[in-house]
C-alpha cells in the first residue's frame, strides 16, 4: 500500500481497467486513514488539456479550449471570467455532466485523486458523483425537484452511496440541515422547496453537495441568484464548511470580490482559455495581463469621482466557433501589437511562483514592464 | 384545500343551470314540434296534445316547470315515446354509455402515457419513431374511420369480434379501441413532449450530479414531474370521449344513450333532449372538476398554498 | 496596481448583430423536417382547395351514369378511363369530389379559426388585462361554454338555424363552421388571458407605463406581438380539430348538403361499398389523414420554433 509521505506522480496512477472506482477509492481511503494523514497524488484535481466542444447546427463551439489547472487538497480555487468564457462548462466537464448531445469532451485528462475521470465507465463515474464530487448549482429554485421534499432530496445521495439505514440516514440529514444553518431542521425535513426562501434553498443545495463528505465541491456561481445580503452568509457558510471538512472547492464566479474573499488561488478565464493564474494576493496586487487589468479597473471604487463614467472593457468576446489563431483578447486590448495578431501567447511564468499569464506584452522581453 | 374542492364542485350548479337555460330556449327556437311526424295530425289533436303537455304556456313557465321537476329527479315524459318516461328510457342506456366511456378512458391513459414515456426516453431513436408513428396514425384517423376499418378487418374479414351489440366482453373490444384511438395518440404526444421538456430542466442535472442511478432519475424525477401537465389534458380527453361515444354507439349499434342524441333533436322530443344535454353537461363538468382537483393534489406547490 | 484603459483604444471587434427573434424562429422551422412535411401537405391542401374547381376533371356533382351502367351498375374502380380515382354509385368522379372536399376543409380551417380569433382573443385579452371582476365574469362564461357537450350544441344550432340565410349559405356549411367556432374559442381565450397575465407583469411593460405609453398601445404594440407565439400554435393545432369535427358531422349527415362532397359524407356514402369498392372509403380517409397530419406537423414545428425558451439563446 502507498505510504503517506510518498507522492504518486500522476503518470503512475493505477489504471481503472480492472478495478472499479469504488475499489480504488476504498483502497486509497484505507491507506490514508491508516497512515493518518496524507495525499494520494500531488493535487486532488489535475486537469490537463481539457477541451469541450459543442456541436451545433451553426458550427462547433469550442467552449473550453485546452485548459489545464490544478486544485490542491482542501484548497479553494477560483475560476473567474465573464459570461460565456467557459468556466461553467469546465466544471460540468469535470463532473462529466456536459449534455451530450450537443456537447462533448473531445480531449484532455482529468485526474481526480490520481484517477483519470475521462477514462472511467459511465457507471463508475456515476458512483463517484455525489460521493466524492459534489456540485452546487447557480439557481436553487430550478435546481431542486419541486415535487419532492427536501429531506428526500438530500437523502437521495446518502441512500445511494452510503448505504445507511433509514434511521441513520434521517439523522444524518437532520445533522446536515443544522450544519448549513436551517433552523428547526427536524421539522423541515418534509417541506417542499417552494416553502423555503432563496437563501434557504441554496443552503439545502449545499447540504446536498456535502451529504456524502466529498473531497471536491464544484460551486457554479452559488450566490449569483441570491440577494446581496444573503450572498455573504452563503459564501461564509461554504468557506466554513470546506475548511471544517477539508473539502476542496472549485468556485466559479464572475465577481472578483467574491473570488478575492474566498479563494486561495485564482484562474482567470477568457474565451475558453485560461489567461492568468496565481494566488489571490499575487493576482490582485500584480496582475500581468491586460484583461485582468481591465477587470480590476472596472470595479467601482469608493474613491471614484462622482459623475465619472464607469470604466468598461470595450468590445465583446470573440465567437468561439472558429477562434482566431491570435491572442483572443487582442481586439479589445489597448496594448496590442502585430505579434499579438500573428499567434497566440502561451501561459508563461511571471515573477512569483505559480503566477502565469498569457500575454506577449508582459513577458520579460515584452513591451510592458 | 377542502374549500377549493368544495368551491369547484359548487360551481357546477350555476354552470349547469346556464347550460339548461340556453339549451331550453335554443331548443324551442328550432322550428317544428314533437308532433310533426309522417302522418299529419289534425290541428285539433295537436292543440289538445300541446295543452296536455303544457306546450301552450309561455316559455319561461315551461322552463320553470321543467326545472322544478328536473331537480327532483323527474326528467319528464318523452314526447316521442308517449308511453314512457324519460327516466326509464335513459336508465337503460346510461350504464352502457358510462361503461364504454370508462373503458375507453382507462385504455387511453394506460396505453397513451407509457407510449409517450417510451418515446421520450428513446428520443430520436427506434422507440421514438415507433411510438410517434403510432401517434400519427391515431391523430390522422377520425373515430368513425377507425371504427369502420376495424369492423371490416377484425369483424367481417377475420371474424374475431362481433360487429355490433353489447352482449358480453367480446363486444366491448372493438368499440373501446375505436373510441380510444384518437385519445391514445393525443395523450402519448403530450406525455412525450412533457417528458422531453422535463429532461432539460435544471433539477434533472442536480439529480445526475448526485450520482443517482439512471432509473431513479427517470422515474422519481422525470416521470413524476412530466405527468403533472399531462393531467391537464385529461379533462378535455374525458369530454371528448363522453361526447364522441355516440358516434361509436351508432356505428356499432350499441344501445346506450348516445342514440338519443340526434333523434331527440330531429323528433323534437324536448324532455329527452333536455335530459341528454344535462347528463352530458354534468358528466363533462364533474369530470373536469375531478381532474382539476387531481392536478391540484399532485402538485405540492398548489396543494399547500 | 497597473491601470490602463481609454486613450489608446485599439480597433475593437465589431459586434455582429444577432438575427431578430422571428428570423431565428423561421430558421428553426425550416430545419425541422417534420414541419417541412407538414408545410408541404398544407400547401398542397390549399392548392387543391383553391384551384380545385379549375383542375378537377369533372364538376363534382355531374353523374356519369352511362359509365356506371356500362360497369354493371357498380361504382367504377380507380384507373378507369376518364375517372382516375374511380366513381361513386352515381357515376360522380371521385377525384373531383375529393377536391371539393378539400375546398370544404380549407374553408373549415379558416372560417372556424377566424371565429375563434375574433371571439377568443379579445375575450382573453380583456380578461387578462383588466383582471378582477371582468376576468372573473369572462372566465365563468368560458366555464359554461366549456361544459357544453359541443357536438350537441353544434347539432342544435345547425338544425335550429338551418332554414335561415346563414344556414343556407355555403351549402349549409357556414352555419356548421360558426357553430364549431362558437364552442371552440374557449381554449384560445384562456391562452390569450394567460399570456396577457404573464406579460402584464414583465418589466418592459412597467417601463413602457413609466414613460407614459397608453394602455391600448401597450396591448397592441408590446403584449400581443410578444405573446402571439403560443396563440399562433394553438390556432394551427386547432385546425385539425375543426376539420375532424366537420368530417364527423358530415358523416352523420349534419352540415353539408348534398351534392357537396365533404370527405366525411363521402365516407358515409361509400361505407356500404366498402368490401367491393373500398376505394370509396379509402381515398377520402387518406385525404383526411393527410390534412390532419399536415396541420399537426406544421403546428408542432411552429411550437418548437417559437418556443420562448429558445428565443435569444444560442
Amino acid at each position: 500500500m502507498v505510504g503517506a509521505e510518498e507522492d504518486i506522480p500522476a503518470a503512475d496512477a493505477p489504471s481503472i481497467v480492472e478495478l472499479s472506482a469504488d475499489d480504488v477509492l476504498r483502497a486509497r481511503n484505507e491507506a490514508v486513514s491508516q497512515a493518518g494523514l496524507g495525499r494520494n497524488a500531488e493535487h486532488l484535481l489535475e486537469v490537463r488539456g481539457l477541451s469541450t466542444h459543442f456541436f451545433t447546427p451553426d458550427g462547433i463551439v469550442q467552449a473550453v479550449d485546452d485548459v489545464s489547472f490544478d486544485v490542491g487538497y482542501g484548497e479553494t480555487l477560483g475560476l473567474v471570467g465573464e459570461s460565456g468564457c467557459g468556466k461553467s462548462v469546465s466544471a460540468l466537464s469535470i463532473a462529466r455532466l456536459v449534455p451530450d448531445p450537443p456537447g462533448r469532451i473531445v480531449s484532455g485528462s482529468i485526474l481526480f485523486d490520481g484517477i483519470d475521470l475521462l477514462k472511467l465507465s459511465p457507471e463508475d463515474m456515476r458512483k463517484l458523483r455525489g460521493k466524492e464530487i459534489g456540485f452546487i448549482f447557480q439557481d436553487p429554485l430550478t435546481s431542486l425537484n419541486p415535487t419532492l421534499t427536501i429531506g428526500y432530496q438530500i437523502g437521495e445521495s446518502i441512500r445511494e452511496h452510503m448505504g445507511l439505514s433509514t434511521k441513520a440516514a434521517k439523522e444524518r440529514i437532520t445533522e446536515l440541515l443544522a450544519k448549513v444553518g436551517i433552523p428547526r431542521p427536524a421539522d423541515r425535513l418534509n417541506d417542499y422547496p417552494f416553502q423555503f426562501s432563496g437563501g434557504m434553498r441554496q443552503r439545502v443545495m449545499i447540504a446536498i453537495a456535502l451529504s456524502c463528505d466529498p473531497k471536491l465541491i464544484l460551486a457554479d456561481e452559488p450566490t449569483t441568484a441570491l440577494d446581496v445580503t444573503i450572498q455573504a452568509q452563503i459564501l461564509e457558510l461554504i468557506q466554513r464548511l470546506s475548511s471544517e471538512f477539508g473539502t476542496a472547492v472549485l468556485l466559479i464566479t464572475h465577481d472578483l470580490g467574491i473570488a478575492a474573499g474566498m479563494c486561495d488561488r485564482v484562474n482567470v478565464m477568457y474565451a475558453g482559455r485560461i489567461v492568468e493564474t496565481g494566488t489571490v494576493d499575487t493576482l490582485f496586487e500584480n496582475p500581468r495581463m491586460p484583461y485582468a487589468w481591465g477587470l480590476l479597473d472596472s470595479l467601482p471604487r469608493i474613491d471614484d469621482v462622482r459623475g465619472d463614467r464607469l470604466r468598461t472593457i470595450e468590445g465583446l468576446p470573440p465567437l468561439l466557433i472558429a477562434p482566431p489563431k491570435a491572442c483572443r483578447f487582442g481586439p479589445r486590448c489597448p496594448y496590442i501589437r502585430d505579434v499579438c495578431r500573428e499567434g497566440e501567447p502561451e501561459l508563461t511564468q511571471r515573477d512569483g511562483e505559480d503566477h502565469f499569464a498569457r500575454c506577449f506584452a508582459t513577458q520579460p522581453d515584452g513591451w510592458i514592464s | 384545500m377542502i374549500t377549493y374542492i368544495g368551491r369547484r364542485f359548487l360551481w357546477i350548479i350555476p354552470v349547469l343551470f346556464t347550460v339548461s337555460i340556453i339549451t331550453f330556449f335554443l331548443m324551442h327556437a328550432v322550428p317544428g314540434g314533437p308532433w310533426d311526424r309522417e302522418k299529419h295530425l289534425p290541428k285539433g289533436t295537436q292543440d289538445r296534445l300541446n295543452a296536455q303537455y303544457g306546450l301552450d304556456q309561455p316559455l319561461y313557465i315551461q322552463y320553470i316547470n321543467w326545472a322544478g321537476a328536473f331537480v327532483q329527479g323527474d326528467f319528464g315524459p318523452s314526447y316521442r315515446y308517449q308511453d314512457r318516461r324519460v327516466n326509464d328510457i335513459v336508465a337503460d342506456g346510461f350504464w352502457v354509455t358510462f361503461q364504454l366511456g370508462v373503458m375507453a378512458f382507462i385504455l387511453s391513459v394506460a396505453v397513451g402515457i407509457p407510449l409517450g414515456i417510451f418515446a421520450a426516453l428513446g428520443h430520436n431513436r427506434g422507440p421514438d419513431y415507433l411510438a410517434t408513428s403510432v401517434s400519427i396514425i391515431g391523430i390522422a384517423t377520425p373515430v368513425f374511420v377507425l371504427a369502420i376499418l376495424m369492423i371490416v378487418f377484425f369483424s367481417v374479414n377475420l371474424g374475431w369480434f362481433p360487429t355490433g351489440g353489447w352482449k358480453g366482453p367480446q363486444y366491448w373490444v372493438l368499440p373501446t379501441i375505436a373510441l380510444a384511438g384518437f385519445s391514445i395518440a393525443i395523450i402519448a404526444r403530450y406525455t412525450r413532449a412533457s417528458m422531453l421538456e422535463v429532461t432539460r430542466k435544471d433539477f434533472i442535472r442536480t439529480a445526475q450530479s448526485k450520482g443517482l442511478r439512471n432509473q431513479a432519475v427517470v422515474t422519481r424525477h422525470m416521470i413524476r414531474n412530466a405527468l403533472i401537465p399531462v393531467v391537464t389534458i385529461l379533462g378535455p380527453t374525458l369530454a371528448f370521449l363522453v361526447t364522441g361515444s355516440f358516434i361509436i354507439e351508432r356505428i356499432f349499434g350499441i344501445l346506450g344513450i348516445g342514440q338519443f342524441y340526434i333523434t331527440s333533436i330531429s323528433t323534437r322530443d324536448y324532455s329527452l333532449l333536455m335530459a341528454m344535454t344535462m347528463l352530458y353537461a354534468f358528466a363533462v363538468a364533474f369530470l373536469n372538476v375531478v381532474v382539476d382537483v387531481l392536478y391540484a393534489y399532485i402538485d405540492p406547490r398548489i396543494r399547500y398554498s | 496596481m497597473a491601470t490602463n484603459t481609454t486613450a489608446v483604444q485599439a480597433k475593437v471587434a465589431k459586434p455582429v448583430a444577432a438575427p431578430g427573434p422571428w428570423r431565428e424562429a423561421f430558421g428553426r422551422l425550416i430545419r425541422n423536417k417534420l414541419a417541412i412535411v407538414g408545410l408541404i401537405l398544407v400547401i398542397l391542401l390549399l392548392f387543391c382547395g383553391i384551384f380545385g374547381p379549375f383542375i378537377a376533371p369533372w364538376p363534382y356533382q355531374v353523374q356519369d351514369l352511362a359509365a356506371v351502367q356500362a360497369n354493371g351498375n357498380r361504382p367504377l374502380p380507380p384507373l378507369s378511363p376518364n375517372h382516375i380515382l374511380g366513381t361513386d354509385q352515381l357515376g360522380r368522379d371521385l377525384l373531383s369530389r375529393l377536391l371539393d372536399g378539400a375546398r370544404i376543409s380549407i374553408t373549415v380551417a379558416f372560417v372556424v379559426q377566424a371565429v375563434i380569433i375574433f371571439i377568443g382573443v379579445p375575450v382573453g385579452a380583456l380578461a387578462g388585462w383588466f383582471g378582477g371582476r371582468t376576468d372573473n365574469a369572462l372566465m365563468r362564461l368560458t366555464d359554461v361554454i366549456y361544459a357544453f357537450p359541443d357536438i350537441l350544441f353544434i347539432i342544435l344550432l345547425s338544425v335550429a338555424f338551418r332554414d335561415t340565410v346563414v344556414g343556407q349559405s355555403l351549402d349549409g356549411l357556414l352555419l356548421v363552421f360558426i357553430a364549431i367556432g362558437l364552442v371552440g374559442w374557449v381554449t384560445v381565450a384562456r391562452l390569450t388571458r394567460g399570456q396577457m397575465l404573464a406579460l402584464k407583469e414583465t418589466e418592459f411593460v412597467e417601463a413602457a407605463r413609466a414613460i407614459g405609453v397608453s394602455d391600448r398601445k401597450i396591448v397592441t404594440r408590446h403584449l400581443l406581438p410578444n405573446g402571439m407565439g403560443p396563440i399562433i400554435v394553438a390556432i394551427t393545432l386547432g385546425i385539425p380539430v375543426a376539420i375532424l369535427a366537420e368530417a364527423t358531422l358530415a358523416y352523420i349527415g349534419i352540415g353539408v348538403q348534398p351534392p357537396r362532397a365533404s370527405w366525411g359524407s363521402l365516407i358515409s356514402e361509400g361505407q356500404k361499398f366498402i368490401r367491393s369498392e373500398p376505394h370509396l372509403v379509402v381515398f377520402p380517409a387518406v385525404f383526411i389523414a393527410l390534412a390532419l397530419i399536415g396541420f399537426t406537423f406544421l403546428g408542432d414545428g411552429l411550437r418548437d420554433a417559437l418556443d420562448p425558451k429558445l428565443k435569444g439563446k444560442q
